[in-house]
């Protein structure tokens, strides 16, 4: 099989307008899954069953069923009531780009507020009591201590999350959207030279991984510069 | 020492791998159609492969004198699949275009195609001048090039995996319009239940379009498969799979 690299050439300024769709799609869907994330990961720690219930349902509800299934929900699924189609919700509905944002976002947010939560359920008790020990009311314990050491504890999780979002926002490409898998697909489709085409896709993706995995080493060395070393140890609970 | 073992025994164990499976290729032509382009090819209740595709396939098997398979893979990696020999025919009502031929070989053709617009009952377009209008079609196939070619101005372009899915969102009016094969989108309008609202819009065109088999370059295959369409052309066969579908005469 004779490959001809000459068409990622000519095909490359649309394969980077794809790039840039893919990478506004993962930076919006982590930034507001993140916002999403928080309460939710908050009211899953609560002991009140009343207020982790939900977001329990939520995050298994998200996590337990394939991104694909949850994008066509919104995309066809949703189209197909009269009532959506006539509510103010259909401007925003119709667009597949906020179509993708809104399941993207939904799928994001069940993952990280678990990554989250987990992070703060790993700072030893050790400090909450020295919190309550000094006084401070549970809004300063949240804002002054648990929540910065979290973040240092969350990051090569999360980062881990904004990679698996990179890969996942792939699907955009089945409703349309012509990401850098759809753009990918859509020259194929023309040139039939899929091993090209696609192995320049995946040169793109693995430098856009490459350049959120350098970022986050930054900010974990930033973060965590008090423990002295590169890696965090993480304390055992017991 | 070791490493040359190993990789002696690898060369044997692939070659014995290699010989089984050509071996087998001789006794079986593996078909493959799309299985979502109804009534051409589509996947019944049973999960089987039906349409006038497939019964062209049997028929054409029949004559040949050989066992065959009839499998399903998505549209845009049908060609992909039949270059790295995954089967080793496509009849998929594929058009024979010259960007096709650089990768396949065709057959003669078995049926004639065209391409048509579709849309809301009611509303009428300027078919020259769809700017503005958002215009759908199935990825990677005739319809798709053609909009690429012609309209790239000021319509939007909207590319779906199936034609299924193409409907859908003329259904939800996300499209305003869609260009596609003439005869599937006659068989939709007829039997979908939902083509009550909608309608053709100018006349169809690109009616040069001919649909044939693909099989690789310089595969025998391919003569095989011109002398069983004959036959079948010649002893009535193929009329009598014609009329299952269409009331007129679709060669």
């Amino acid at each position: 099989m004779d490959l001809d690299f000459s068409v990622v050439i000519e095909y490359f300024p649309r394969l980077l307008t794809g790039m840039w769709t893919t990478i506004e799609l993962v930076i919006l869907s982590i930034v507001l899954g993140a916002i999403v994330a928080l309460p939710l990961a908050l009211a899953r720690i609560s002991k009140n069953r009343w207020i982790s219930s939900l977001p329990f349902a939520y995050i298994f509800f998200f996590r337990g069923t394939p991104l694909l299934v949850q994008i066509f929900l919104v995309y066809y699924g949703a189209s197909q009531f009269e009532a959506v189609r006539e509510s103010f919700l259909w401007p925003v509905l119709r667009e597949p780009f906020w179509c993708a944002i809104i399941a993207f976002t939904l799928n994001t947010s069940a993952y990280t507020a678990e990554i989250f939560r987990g992070a703060i359920q790993a700072i030893p008790e050790g400090e909450v009591e020295a919190c309550k020990v000094v006084g401070m009311t549970k809004t300063q314990m949240y804002r002054r201590v648990l929540l910065p050491r979290a973040f240092g504890i969350v990051l090569p999780a999360y980062g881990n999350e904004i990679i698996l979002m990179l890969k996942a926002s792939a699907l955009a490409s089945t409703i349309t959207l012509l990401d850098l898998t759809g753009m990918a697909r859509t020259i194929i489709a023309r040139t039939y030279t899929p091993i090209e085409i696609f192995v320049a896709a995946g040169v793109i993706y693995l430098a856009i991984s490459m350049v959120v995995i350098y970022i986050f080493r930054l900010v974990e060395k930033r973060q965590n510069r008090y423990l002295g070393s590169l890696s965090i140890k993480v304390p055992d609970k017991g | 020492m070791k490493l040359k073992k190993i990789a002696l025994g690898s060369a044997v164990l692939l070659s014995a791998a290699v010989s089984s499976f050509s071996a087998q290729a001789a006794d079986t032509i593996k078909i493959a159609t799309e299985g979502a382009w109804a009534p051409f090819n589509y996947i019944d209740d049973n999960g089987k492969p039906q349409g006038f595709d497939v019964d062209i396939a049997w028929a054409l098997c029949e004559k040949m004198d050989v066992e065959c398979k009839v499998v399903t893979q998505d549209w845009d990696g049908l060609i992909p699949g039949l270059k790295v020999r995954k089967y080793d025919a496509i009849i998929a009502s594929m058009s024979i275009t010259e960007e096709r031929l650089r990768q396949v070989d065709f057959t003669n053709k078995y049926y004639s195609g065209g391409l048509r617009f579709l849309a809301p009952k009611g509303k009428s377009f300027d078919l020259d001048n769809l700017d503005g209008k958002v215009i759908g079609a199935q990825r990677a196939t005739l319809a798709a090039q053609y909009l690429e070619d012609n309209y790239t101005g000021n319509a939007t372009l909207k590319f779906y995996d199936t034609q299924d899915s193409v409907y859908l969102d003329l259904l939800s009016g996300r499209l305003d319009i869609v260009l596609s094969d003439e005869l599937p989108t006659y068989d939709w309008l007829k039997t979908s239940g939902n083509g009550g609202d909608f309608e053709f819009k100018g006349e169809s065109f690109k009616k040069e379009d001919e649909i044939g088999i693909a099989v690789r370059k310089g595969d025998k295959l391919k003569e095989k498969f011109n002398t069983a369409l004959e036959e079948i052309l010649a002893d009535g066969t193929y009329e009598k799979i014609n009329a299952k579908y269409f009331p007129f005469s679709i060669y």
